[in-house]
């Protein structure tokens, strides 16, 4: 078979999948995809779509501050949703900042999925002291809240990198910290479907034909796994984006030179009673926005990978 | 039955504290920040020194309008340039019921000098103090020193025995996490008008009335309990909600919300304060920039791209709202001797301000790392953003580090061998005078002397320090205003620091609240009439 | 039992100790203690004789078995900022955050566990539908998004709450309570609710999930094939199973509450440890962070301790093979 082939394959058995049917039967599922999209669509291209460059400051005209969203009495067509304190544009600002937002988010999903499915696969397979050893760390993690070792890992960094490095470290700092609280889940998950794979006859079969065990638990064990590590992941990916939106809010996060959604809070913060409104409130709907729709797909992609709630 | 005494026995204490608060006149404040310590010696400070003022008290005192009046010394005279006699007041207690006498003042001038002490400098000011009798004292300067008298404001009089028997000798410094002496820091006997009778540090202070103070207030308040919170939502909320008496500062974003909200409006002035940059114009080679082998500072045409760059005037209108006055002087027109004449700021001129990187060598500007406080001044990562904005439109490239003031302090300060290319700073002279300005800001630097202090970025010219000396020992008016002109239009023809403006005080007050407020920003409970 | 008890016991103290070695490197490698003691003037000298005099030099066994005794004395050093024991400072606040967090916990549990019954009851019910929407809303709006939206309304467009701090407190000597007043109950309002709502759904969709999976057991569709009425069947046998997963997670959560508590306290300005951690951060005060840490960890410790034993008393399948001692969740 060829690939165009496979893919066709692939799409039509998604076509048929039960995944696939209970998607078309939930609207709010498809509307929070929608959402979803186009803040990805946004964030990935924001350099190309954004209207300004919000953060090279030689396009920045101080002079443009405060201008009110374009359907107010003093807005200006060039700027949709109004502009910052600075004179940034808050659409491009809001583009960019779920940018960071995303990025940051994604990378420590991804980071915490690397660490606990092979820690979960090696836990699972071999058993004994390293299980052990393992699942006693994932338990003392497990009773931490990710947001408390977020803290504590963006303050051991603080207080050990030369302060100029802040600025450039934080978002590493950052997907580190959250990433890092957050690999338990996906390592238990795996960890119980190794545990069931490993005696079932064809490994021992596998093992018995010689093909090294690590092989065979990846080929047969991950497939199974997917499904749940996906939902882990989707529901992650929201929590991520809301402690990265809460550290930053907290002021240990990004520096506001290159913002985040929870940045621009805070900052827009400063303008809650002052009447400005737009700087606080575009923002955090649109975090709420992305988070809520991220919390959709995953409640949707839960119940449709767990039939037995259907 | 233990249980529900212990229930009794806290009903009642809920009904005491009711009770309590049915007559007496409490006054709810809140700040941005707490006050870093109790001890009086231990940091020179502005809000620190304020809030201690209402319980310590120097041998002189400022005025509701910054006017110099008599304290705990009655008088004074000079009796030569060098020699000045202090006649003490009589009948004065500290709230421990000692009598303040010429051995307090001495012992406490003394405990400036002790090592943890931060008021070093205050207290070098002064060579010997001779105990002529209980309440005359004869002070011998160094050198002449004509505004001795204002310093002398903030070298707050602690009393000599409670200090020895609380082994509380030795000034107490806030920087320092020494175990040995701490009771200074934690405890306050002084003879102002107020008594601390709870702290809880970044929490809560409740003062009382001392009803043996000396001298007749026009406050009526009985009781003034100050809580610190830290975020500006919160506090414009909380006086906002009635919370508070008073709340300060107020973002100026908020006046406008203040002055239509019910109950509440927002009480402002020109503050004595004037903001400026600074530029590394010591090192060899700037610490943070691309440019390496040389220094672009030390070349005059980059500080005047640099003055040129900024649009004031936008800073004003933009991030002030208006509400900052535009200087050129490094003194506020508060200060003793400021020349309106001399405070016309440099001009906006992008094009030119080009041109002049161009002649120095750069005509794609460069790049370097700007160092700002962000809970310091009124919104100073907001300028410091929009300079990097403006500095952008030219070709200088900054990239912006802003942090909390305790660790944008610790990295600037002479501590950390001024650790800064170009920074934001803000100065309100204690003595409310331009001499104070030279002595810190602009002349070189000098480890011995202490002299240069806080002149960041080491910009040093031999005649600013000759005149500056000339000014601190000159006493007639006239002559030094000259000097001080000449001073100021050297620093000024030198690009040795770029004021930006003298921020606004910003206070939100209840209505019916009657406070004084002082261009220094400091309240002074005395002044506090409550409906 | 008495194994199982035993070695979870261990497992508590190891976990502690591991924590204690965190905090202990943050304490002596990441705080300088000695430059955080001495003024700029002291000599080299008298640094190093104040280093000999800490202790410093010992071995690393040595220090870090010093730093456990003193922690498990309580003694956790001298806090940079405040110039005062940390333990006192902890003893301080630590009523102000309790008390929020347990009002928070319970409020927490009174609104989710009824909410999760009746969307457990009627997955298709319109209400359902509105609790769930409002669930989701909010688990996606950040804790200090609804802190601010609530000042603003509450405190500010119709002043009935206050907004920071916790009011008049009544000392008990060895507590302070905002609860025996009329200002501090009032103050308690906003900021327990805002702490209580995630824990909330949390609870919420927990017991709706559980009872869909206990309602399919065989043993339910049994009760039901039996003729049992209705109510017996919910609140008799599904509820009850319902409720083992949800003590635990509850328990478990009251950890979490108080560490969630940081974000509440510092947007109340409300005087708890949250907001001494917070602070602490920010101006790098080591022997607050170490202590906190410590505190926290001792708090998740014992809450795990009591959950699993409960557990074990409550779920009899698990004293059959208690290697597959697992949570939900």
């Amino acid at each position: 078979m060829t690939v165009g082939a496979h893919l066709v394959d692939g799409v039509r058995r998604f076509r048929d999948s039960d995944v696939y049917y209970s998607f078309k039967r939930s609207p709010v599922t498809m509307v929070a995809a929608v959402v979803t999209a186009i803040f990805l669509i946004s964030a990935l291209f924001a350099p190309w779509l954004a209207p300004h460059q919000p953060f090279d400051p030689a396009t920045v005209e101080l002079l443009d501050a405060f201008t009110p969203p374009v359907w107010e009495a003093g807005g200006d067509p060039r700027f949709l949703l109004g502009t910052d304190d600075q004179g940034r544009d808050m659409l491009s600002t809001i583009m960019y900042g779920a940018r960071i937002s995303l990025g940051v988010g994604f990378a420590a999903v991804a980071f915490a999925m690397v660490i606990g499915v092979s820690l979960g696969l090696v836990s699972g397979y071999l058993g004994g002291a390293i299980d052990a050893v393992i699942m006693r760390v994932a338990d003392i993690q497990l009773s931490f809240p990710a947001i408390l070792i977020a803290l504590l890992i963006d303050g051991v960094a603080r207080s050990l990198l030369p302060r100029d490095m802040h600025g450039e470290v934080a978002i590493y700092v950052l997907v580190f910290a959250i990433g890092i609280s957050g690999w338990v889940q996906y390592a238990r998950t795996v960890r119980g479907s190794t545990m069931v794979e490993k005696n079932k006859e064809y490994v021992q079969a596998a093992h018995v034909m010689g093909i090294p065990p690590m092989l065979i638990m990846l080929r047969h064990v991950l497939p199974n796994v997917m499904g749940p590590v996906l939902v882990i992941g989707t529901i992650h990916l929201a929590v991520a984006i809301i402690t990265e939106a809460t550290l930053s809010f907290l002021g240990v996060g990004v520096p506001p030179t290159s913002p985040s959604l929870g940045t621009l809070i805070r900052v827009g913060n400063d303008f809650l009673f002052s009447g400005e409104w737009w700087i606080t409130i575009f923002p955090g709907a649109a975090l709420a926005l992305l988070v809520l729709a991220v919390n959709l797909l995953g409640d949707w992609l839960r119940d449709a990978l767990n039939p037995k709630l259907r | 039955m233990r249980f529900r005494n212990g229930i009794l026995a806290a009903l009642a204490a809920t009904v005491l504290a009711f009770s309590q608060g049915a007559d007496a006149k409490t006054f709810k404040w809140a700040f941005q920040g707490d006050a870093q310590s109790l001890d009086p010696h231990g940091l020179n400070e502005t809000f620190s020194l304020g809030y201690l003022g209402n319980v310590y008290e120097g041998l002189t005192a400022y005025s509701a309008n910054l006017e110099l009046i008599p304290a705990l010394a009655e008088s004074w005279e000079t009796t030569s340039p060098t020699t000045w006699v202090f006649k003490l007041r009589q009948g004065v207690k500290f709230h421990n019921g000692n009598d303040f006498t010429a051995d307090d003042v001495i012992f406490s001038w003394k405990r400036t000098l002790t090592e943890g002490s931060d008021q070093k400098v205050r207290g070098a000011l002064i060579k010997s103090i001779t105990k002529v009798d209980d309440h005359t004292i004869r002070v011998e300067t160094p050198g002449p020193i004509p505004t001795l008298a204002r310093e002398l404001v903030w070298l707050y009089i602690m009393d000599k025995e409670w200090a020895e028997t609380n082994n509380a000798v030795e000034a107490e410094s806030p920087k320092e996490a020494d175990t040995s002496g701490k009771f200074a820091s934690l405890n306050a006997n002084g003879t102002g008008p107020f008594m601390i009778v709870e702290r809880q540090p970044d929490v809560k202070s409740v003062f009382k009335r001392f009803n043996n103070y000396w001298k007749d207030i026009k406050s009526n308040v009985d009781e003034v309990i100050f809580t610190p919170i830290s975020q500006d939502a919160t506090r414009v909320a909380a006086l906002l909600s009635g919370e508070l008496d008073l709340a300060y500062p107020i973002p100026v974003q908020d006046w406008d919300r203040l002055t239509k909200a019910d109950g509440v409006s927002p009480l402002t002035g020109p503050e004595a304060r004037t903001i400026f940059l600074g530029m590394d114009q010591d090192r060899d080679e700037l610490l943070s920039s691309n440019i390496k082998g040389k220094n672009p500072f030390k070349d005059l045409r980059v500080r005047q791209a640099f003055a040129h760059a900024l649009n004031l005037d936008a800073i004003k209108e933009k991030i002030m709202r208006g509400a900052a006055t535009p200087s050129g002087l490094m003194v506020a027109p508060q200060i003793n001797g400021h020349n309106p004449a001399l405070n016309q700021p440099y001009a906006y001129d992008p094009a030119k301000s080009k041109r002049l990187l161009a002649e120095a060598g750069y005509p794609d500007g460069f790049e370097l790392t700007m160092d700002c406080p962000n809970n310091r001044y009124v919104n100073d990562e907001r300028i410091c953003q929009a300079v990097v904005g403006m500095l952008a439109k030219v070709g200088v490239k900054v990239d912006l580090l802003a942090q909390p003031k305790s660790k944008y302090f610790a990295k600037v300060l002479a501590q950390n061998d001024y650790d800064t290319s170009f920074y934001l700073l803000g100065w309100t002279p204690g003595s409310i005078d331009s001499h104070n300005v030279l002595q810190n800001l602009l002349v070189c630097r000098n480890k011995e002397t202490k002299a240069g202090q806080f002149n960041l970025g080491g910009y040093c010219n031999p005649k600013v320090d000759e005149l500056s000396s000339q000014i601190g020992g000159e006493t007639d008016p006239d002559k030094r205003q000259e000097l001080i002109d000449a001073a100021f239009q050297i620093h000024k023809d030198d690009v040795g620091h770029l004021p930006i403006h003298q921020q606004p005080l910003s206070w939100g007050v209840r209505d019916g609240v009657t406070v004084a407020q002082r261009a220094d920003n400091v309240l002074d409970f005395r002044n506090v009439v409550l409906p | 039992m008495i194994a199982f008890i035993i070695r979870r016991f261990l497992q508590s103290v190891l976990v502690m100790l591991t924590v204690a070695l965190i905090a202990f490197g943050l304490f002596r490698y990441v705080g300088d203690p000695i430059n955080n003691m001495v003024g700029q003037d002291t000599s080299l000298q008298e640094r190093e004789a104040l280093r000999e005099g800490l202790g410093l030099d010992d071995p690393f066994v040595v220090q870090f078995g010093r730093f456990v005794v003193n922690a498990v004395q309580g003694e956790f050093g001298i806090s940079y900022r405040h110039r005062r024991p940390v333990e006192d400072l902890i003893a301080e606040r630590l009523p102000a955050t309790l008390e929020l967090s347990i009002v928070a916990a319970l409020i927490a549990l009174l609104v989710g566990v009824p909410m999760g019954v009746y969307t457990g009851l009627h997955r298709e019910g319109f209400l359902s539908r509105v609790f769930m929407t409002l669930s989701l809303i909010g688990v996606s709006l950040p804790t200090f998004l609804i802190g601010i939206l609530l000042i603003l309304l509450f405190g500010v467009v119709l002043r009935w709450l206050p907004t920071f701090g916790r009011g008049d407190v009544v000392d008990l000597g060895w507590w302070t309570t905002g609860l025996l007043t009329v200002s501090g109950a009032k103050a308690l309002i906003m900021p327990s609710i805002t702490l209580a709502l995630f824990q909330m759904t949390l609870i919420m969709r927990l017991v709706r999930s559980e009872m869909l999976e206990v309602l399919r057991t065989d043993y339910i569709k049994f009760a039901r094939a039996r003729g049992l009425a209705n109510r017996a069947i919910n609140f008799g046998h599904a509820l009850k199973n319902t409720l083992v997963p949800v003590i635990t997670i509850t328990g478990l959560q009251l950890g979490s509450i108080i560490a969630f508590a940081i974000i509440t306290e510092s947007v109340f300005q409300w005087p708890g440890m949250g907001l001494l951690f917070i602070q602490a951060i920010n101006e790098v005060d080591i022997p607050v962070m170490s202590a906190y840490l410590c505190m926290i960890a001792l708090f998740f410790v014992i809450i795990n301790l009591i959950v699993d034993l409960l557990y074990y008393a409550v779920d009899p399948r698990l004293r059959i093979d208690s290697t597959v001692v697992g949570r939900h969740g």
